[in-house]
């Protein structure tokens, strides 16, 4: 047999046909759906007559809309986005799937909630219609955004109609220095492949560093390769992710366990197959990342002054031009000296119970800048809980920070959590678009602790100065 | 779906890299649970001021593009989320071709799914297209996708490449999901093996 990629593997295990021409008819293991990109697909069901073909592995939960403040069981000010998570309640009572509705503690952000109830598993196919749903990946499943029409075709047929991607490896060799994360090592791979760098590919991480990153840490690395254009990233699993996963509410028990844990072992790029691109960093190379225009792929070391346009190619010379006037930047101007007006510590990039552990080992003990918002939160309802158990609330109440409830929040704004125009704020989330975080608002992408940093000096701040 | 066959029209130049689908269609939009109207809120906070004025300088507030049919981009169009509202709003204001060297891989897919043709050319002939859209409403570009070709206002020709199967379910204006339907007993098969080999899924 000719040597796999890992993400051949997963492939070849979905293919329920193949036509003459390679399209594919894929099998999708789990489907994630929320409140944003699901209505018309549901409503397209009803239309036509069909009904969830699997509804036992649909899982859903409203993130996008919901409101993050303490009084949110008040409901939903915003008239749109209360019909939208109605909307949601109602589709997934009709059509009877799995459902954390807002008032369940389980709720959160999508991408965070499957995961931590074990509806992610090693070897799956797993799609929602979400951009991000890339961040499964990091179990060694496939798993990839898809847009509503594919939602309402999975929905009726339980696969999605592909071809297959090619595939690319992204090595981390060594170790990382201290002060750099997760966040950094993706940030640094966009920063080197640029935006578009990955499309047409699966990605595969591997190499020592992300080998030694926990499943939180792999969660961020994969949850970005959308940002680099890749279909979809993986890690192939380990003990890390088989420790992760068992116990969990969905993960299988007894002797599926086991006989899940036999095929797992097989999940790895063989040692001879090929990828169609390579890309190599060494980990003790890469440094702890900012970003400083309106593209992830704007991203430079902490050390660094922003950029002239002059200094990029083609049509990248127009768009920087554009990015550093909505930022509100000059070129030349150092990045430690880029003054924040808030902090934003969330997302389905960073949302995580190690994420509010990176911030907290900052925070403790400290107080924000005077005159700074600043805000955690977290990624889910039992993210939050088990941050009040180990004390971390408290740390971040003390410093000044809101402690709020689950949802996506400021990472895209759709909920009352928006910046104002001209606001600079440095977030742990994935996108820096124009009016990402509100209109007119100003992102900088950072790690949880370079954020934690921020909220402290007031200013865009090296983690390495103060560990 | 709309077929698409043969366009002539008016083509719109937007030479920026990276137009994401935050900027073809901000999130405020995204709450509406309907799939149509769209197009007057494509590209708004591009389009227009807060107050709601037209933007003038913008390239779709120019009376020579209002009717654009077509865009010209740069590259990686349609990066970032994966929000089908960005073609909606693109084929609700009336645009059925885009034409750039990159398009990010969910939207590519979406404009299928809408009736759009994506168009993928190297950098040289997205460079000779952007100088005949900003023509303006003088020139109209011909995309015909049976013969897979876009002929500028000159009749300068570029042939480009479609994945089979999408080109054929866009010229016929098929509906995927009926297709897939054809093929049950496929996944019924598939799915028995699966639930042996695969049980704890
Ligand atoms: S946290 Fe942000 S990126 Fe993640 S699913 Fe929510 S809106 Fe999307």
């Amino acid at each position: 047999m000719s040597p796999k990629t890992l993400y051949d593997k997963i492939w070849d295990a979905h293919v329920a046909h193949e036509a003459d021409d390679g399209t594919c008819l894929l099998y999708i293991d789990r489907h994630l759906v929320h409140e944003v990109t699901s209505p018309q697909a549901f409503e397209g069901l009803r239309m036509t007559g069909r009904k969830v073909r699997a509804p036992e592995k649909t899982i859903a939960v409203p993130d996008h809309n919901v409101p993050t403040t303490l009084d949110r069981s008040k409901g939903i000010e915003n008239e749109e986005s209360r019909i939208q998570v109605e909307a949601l309640d109602k589709n997934a009572k009709e059509f009877g799937v799995h459902y954390y509705p807002v008032s369940d503690v389980r709720q959160g952000i999508v991408h965070i909630v499957g995961p931590e109830q074990g509806w992610t598993l090693p070897g799956m196919t797993v799609v929602c219609g979400d951009s991000h749903t890339a961040t499964h990946g990091a179990f060694g499943a496939l798993a990839h955004g898809i847009g509503t029409s594919e939602v309402e075709h999975v929905l009726a047929t339980q696969t999605l109609i592909q071809k297959k991607s090619k595939n690319m490896k992204v090595e981390i060799t060594g170790k990382l220095m201290p002060g750099v994360t997760a966040k950094d090592i993706t940030l640094a791979v966009i920063g080197e492949t640029g935006t578009a760098g990955g499309t047409g590919y699966v990605i595969e991480y591997c190499g020592e560093a992300i080998r030694d990153l926990s499943m939180e840490g792999r969660m961020t690395v994969c949850n970005m390769a959308i940002e680099g254009g890749a279909r979809a990233g993986l890690i192939a699993p380990d003990q890390t992710t088989y420790d992760y996963v068992k116990g969990r509410p969905h993960a299988p028990k007894g002797a599926q366990w086991e006989a899940a844990l036999t095929w797992w072992k097989t999940l790895y790029t063989d040692e001879d197959a090929v990828f169609d691109k390579v890309i190599t960093l060494k980990g003790e190379d890469i440094q702890p990342v900012v970003t400083w225009g309106t593209s992830p792929e704007d991203v430079l070391p902490i050390t660094g002054v922003v950029p002239h346009p002059e200094s990029f190619k083609g049509g990248k010379v127009e768009a920087a031009r554009r990015a550093l006037d909505y930022m509100g930047l000059t070129a030349g101007q150092k990045l430690t000296d880029i003054q924040i007006d808030t902090v934003f510590i969330g997302s389905c990039t960073n949302g995580r119970i190690e994420d509010l552990r990176a911030a907290a080992a900052i925070l403790k003990g400290k107080k924000i800048k005077d005159g700074m918002r600043a805000m955690i939160v977290p990624g889910s309802g039992l993210v939050r809980a088990q941050a009040e158990e180990e004390g971390l609330a408290d740390i971040f109440k003390e410093a000044g920070f809101e402690w709020r409830l689950a949802g996506c929040s400021m990472c895209l704004a759709m909920n009352p959590d928006q910046l104002s125009e001209g606001e600079r704020c440095a977030a742990t989330s994935n996108r820096n678009f124009e009016g990402r975080q509100g209109y007119k608002g100003r992102t900088h992408l950072v790690s949880p602790a370079m954020a934690a940093a921020a909220a402290i000096t007031g200013h865009l701040t090296d983690i390495r100065e103060m560990i | 779906m709309d077929k698409f066959e043969k366009l002539s029209g008016i083509a719109a130049p937007m030479p920026l890299v990276n137009i994401d689908t935050d900027m073809i269609i901000p999130k405020v939009f995204l709450k509406s649970i309907a799939r149509t109207g769209f197009g007057k809120n494509l590209f708004d906070e591009m389009r227009y001021n807060r107050d709601g004025t037209e933007v003038p300088e913008f390239v779709l507030n120019q009376p020579a593009y209002r009717d654009a049919q077509i865009l010209v981009a740069g590259d990686n169009f349609g990066c970032g989320s994966s929000r089908e509202h960005a073609p909606w709003a693109i084929a609700d204001f009336g645009i059925k071709a885009v034409i750039s060297t990159s398009f990010a891989d969910i939207f590519y897919n979406n404009c299928f799914k809408n009736g759009i043709l994506p168009i993928v050319l190297p950098q040289e002939a997205v460079d000779v297209l952007m100088k005949d859209a900003e023509k303006g409403a003088n020139a109209r570009m011909d995309i015909d996708l049976e013969a897979q070709t876009v002929t500028t206002s000159d009749g300068e020709v570029f042939a480009f490449e479609v994945d089979s199967f999408k080109k054929h379910c866009l010229l016929q204006g098929l509906d995927d999901i009926g297709l897939t339907m054809e093929k049950a007993a496929a996944i019924d098969t598939f799915e028995a093996a699966a639930s042996q080999s695969r049980p704890w899924v």
